[in-house]
């Protein structure tokens, strides 16, 4: 195989996130606090305002994907009891911290409190539940209601607003020993608003032809900081306003993105998926893709850290309440119509020629509705679907032959309804 | 005369099939794929080849030929897998004995006119037949006898006889002026192996438009495919003029499909043709909801060991094929009327009539359609993307 090809934002932001990783390893030796959250819903301008380090086990789980040493882990999980049909993401980081060993690349470290943001996935409790067990770690819980009715309503943000001001902040308080203080917290607000500006317009490039980016594979790269530890940061700031120059390049000189396996040719295929990726299979799958000439045009996934492509940003005028706000808008939390709906706009607008799902063996919350969300995109949007399975992080769930058959056949199924 | 090769590389069988420019079936090649897949195709085209080169003889010479043709070809078959079983055996008398009175037994299938179960398949079950008298007459254990058969069938399939239409045209005196020679104008593969077929890329299709194709050229209209192989199962959806509008197949786990219905036969120690007669005796078919092939025994054992009847177990097991294929066809958006069963499962009676009773059962008209050819499915549906892509220039 030849060496990985990146271009500049990946590589910077394989140093930006290695750089924090470092950072939250020293955190105890330097007398800060860490604390574990999920991305979905985070709270990071938060914990930035209390000089915090945020540490995600999703990440931690598809980095170790990534450097195929989640089977291991897994392993370790499956003896400890976990069945083997327990979300991988779970088993992954459950299995590493019974294993006591390292992270990607890094120590990661112990938590001294897991802020559970439960927004969209379920798993979420029980896998800071058993974290709580093995850290012995408190959980401060913020509960984010599902939008199962389509729509936030009022109650509900001031229902994740108080729980944010009664509940977190208190704990954030006896955690660090400070006061809260709303001008950091502000402060941050505005640096993530910006941030997603610039992160906005680099996922609309993708509406370009050809497009300058892999909205899904190389996507994955680039939501990085903005999902993470470093939304709210000036460091984010110009890591997005960078990116974006560097796309806006990219699109003005009518070039592809760069995958592993070098520049991408020919765009063939436009299209939209749904899910994320295989971690342990990532490089193959992507290679899958950009062989037969098909780019992502837009996707869900890189949706699950914040949607603001619809329009929300953090505002700094209304920190509690953009807080709740952002909480509650994540794709995750979105009712099945809701997601339906999203997909079908992004075919359109993006003018993809077909829909993929990826569906993940181990993830029940996601799984339950996608086939019905493959046929409705079908009748509505008038594009073909394709149902890929496999896994997060387990790898035996991936058959290389299985997928590359399926996605053939539904390339080629694309290809024959042009001719027609 | 021009004629249009479609390949279909499966993980159990390899199909091939050459048709005329109006898209009719001129000859018809079969095989199994075993582990090498450029002899599998080597094999099942100079098969269909050669049902062609018969095909298109004037009756009564046709007939006579064919005939002649099969009963040459599997001879010569027969003689040299003889011959290889033999001398696996030379360092045992008894097995020697054994195995030649065996193939005193075999020599029936030279005049065996069924083209549509391969020669292995046909070799195999007419051993297991006649193998435990054979070796017990000689005084040999039944597995070393069946352990040389097997590994000879093995070493043979590895290593094709040459099939010569014209060497037996000769013998039985067609004169060369009735004889029409087949010119393969373009060719096309697909299949589990289709990157592994000695074709161009160019030539090469997905399994589910293979099929969809091929379904709707057997019968105009189809809307639904539901093709059932050895190790995985499609469900296809077509629109009004034929074109893949989704599909859905199954996932890594091979439950259900064709090698399912041999591990059955297998442990129940019939051949695999007999399966279907036995599960349509039965009266009272067993619920049986697990397809693991894996599990297969141990599930018929159970079974029988409850008490119930081999043909209602045998029958339970072929509904819960049909019930598999429903939930695929459930997650690919249902069924659409008319659907066409194809593959290899489609030719057992059984899963057919069980296929009805259940879309009946479940669904409000719908009318399935399964051709003699269903087998052949996918390769028609490549050489008719042959055939397309050659009028298209």
């Amino acid at each position: 195989m030849t060496p990985v090809q990146k271009d500049e934002g990946m590589v910077r932001q394989k140093a930006m996130l290695q750089a924090h990783a470092e950072r939250a390893a020293r955190a105890r030796d330097e007398g800060r606090k860490v604390v574990y959250t999920f991305v979905p819903g985070n709270l990071v301008e938060l914990l930035l305002s209390f000089d915090v380090e945020p540490v995600y086990p999703e990440i931690t789980a598809l980095q170790s994907g990534m450097r195929r040493a989640s089977d291991r882990y897994i392993r370790e999980a499956e003896r400890a009891g976990h069945a083997e049909d327990v979300c991988s993401y779970v088993k992954c980081d459950v299995g590493m911290a019974l294993a006591g060993d390292v992270g990607p690349g890094k120590t990661v470290p112990a938590p001294d409190l897991l802020l559970l943001s439960g927004t969209g996935c379920a798993t979420f409790y029980k896998w800071f539940e058993s974290l709580a067990g093995i850290w012995r770690a408190p959980v401060a819980l913020l509960q984010v209601p599902y939008q199962a009715d389509g729509a936030v309503t009022d109650e509900m943000r001031r229902y994740v607003v108080a729980q944010i001001r009664d509940d977190v902040i208190p704990a954030l308080e006896r955690l660090t020993g400070r006061r809260f203080d709303i001008d950091r917290l502000r402060e941050h607000l505005r640096l993530s608003a910006r941030a997603e500006d610039a992160y906005s317009a680099v996922v609309e490039s993708a509406r370009r032809r050809p497009s300058p980016i892999d909205a899904y594979f190389g996507m994955v790269f680039y939501v990085g900081p903005i999902f993470t530890a470093l939304r709210g940061t000036l460091e984010a700031v110009e890591y997005y306003e960078r990116l974006r120059a560097e796309v806006e390049t990219r699109a003005r000189a009518g070039l592809g993105p760069v995958t592993p396996d070098g520049p991408m040719g020919e765009q063939r295929f436009r299209l939209v998926v749904e899910g994320p990726p295989c971690w342990t299979a990532f490089r193959d799958l992507w290679k899958l893709f950009s062989d037969a000439g098909a780019v992502v045009v837009a996707s869900t996934y890189s949706k699950v850290g914040g949607l603001y492509d619809t329009g929300f940003r953090h505002d700094p005028d209304r920190p509690l309440e953009s807080l709740a706000d952002y909480c509650l808008g994540c794709y995750t939390n979105l009712s099945l119509p809701q997601r339906l709906a999203l997909v079908e706009r992004y075919v359109r607008d993006y003018e993809a020629d077909g829909f993929v799902v990826h569906s993940v063996k181990s993830c029940k919350a996601f799984g339950v509705g996608q086939p019905l969300l493959l046929r409705e995109v079908e009748r509505r949007a008038g594009v073909p679907g394709c149902f890929l399975e496999s896994d997060l992080v387990d790898s035996r769930y991936f058959s290389h032959a299985n997928v590359r058959n399926r996605l053939e056949s539904f390339l080629q199924a694309i290809d024959m309804r042009r001719k027609a | 005369m021009r004629a249009f090769l479609g390949v279909d590389l499966g993980s159990t069988t390899t199909k091939a099939v050459l048709l005329d420019e109006k898209g009719g079936i001129l000859g018809r090649g079969l095989t199994n794929t075993r582990a090498n897949f450029e002899t599998a195709c080597a094999v099942a085209r100079a098969e269909a080849l050669a049902d062609a080169r018969f095909g298109l003889l004037a009756e009564p010479a046709r007939s006579g030929a064919r005939r002649a043709y099969h009963r040459a070809e599997r001879g010569r078959r027969l003689e040299h897998l003889r011959a290889r079983t033999l001398l696996l055996a030379d360092d045992d008398a008894r097995l020697q004995v054994a195995a030649s009175r065996l193939f005193e037994a075999l020599a029936k299938l030279a005049s065996a006119e069924d083209g549509a179960v391969s020669f292995r398949d046909a070799v195999a079950e007419a051993a297991a037949t006649a193998a435990e008298a054979v070796a017990t007459a000689a005084g040999v254990p039944y597995e070393r006898l069946m352990s040389a058969l097997e590994r000879a069938l093995v070493a043979d399939e590895a290593d094709p006889t040459a099939l010569d239409p014209d060497a037996v045209l000769d013998e039985i005196g067609v004169p060369a002026g009735e004889r029409v020679p087949v010119d393969v104008a373009a060719q096309s593969g697909t299949g589990y192996g289709r990157h592994r077929l000695p074709f161009a890329p160019g030539e090469i299709r997905s399994e589910i438009l293979c099929h969809g194709l091929g379904a709707s050229h057997a019968f105009p209209g189809t809307r639904t495919v539901l093709d059932i192989g050895g190790q995985d199962t499609k469900a296809i959806q077509l629109d009004e003029r034929g074109l893949v509008t989704s599909f859905q197949m199954n996932d890594r786990c091979a439950a259900g499909c064709g090698r399912y219905l041999g591990y059955v036969a297998e442990e129940l120690g019939v051949g695999l043709p007999d399966l279907a007669p036995l599960a349509l005796s039965a009266h009272c078919p067993s619920r049986i909801n697990s397809t693991c092939t894996v599990f297969a025994g141990a599930e018929i054992r159970e079974r029988l060991a409850l008490g119930e009847r081999r043909e209602d177990v045998v029958a339970g097991l072929h509904r819960a094929i049909v019930l598999r294929a429903l939930g695929l066809l459930a997650r690919a958006g249902g069924v659409h009327s008319p659907l066409t069963f194809s593959g290899g499962v489609a030719r057992n009676e059984a899963v057919v009539r069980s296929l009805r009773d259940e879309l009946s059962r479940h669904y409000r008209d719908v009318a399935v359609n399964v051709s003699t050819d269903s087998i052949f499915n996918g390769a028609v549906g490549a050489a008719l993307f042959a055939l397309r892509e050659t009028a298209a220039c």
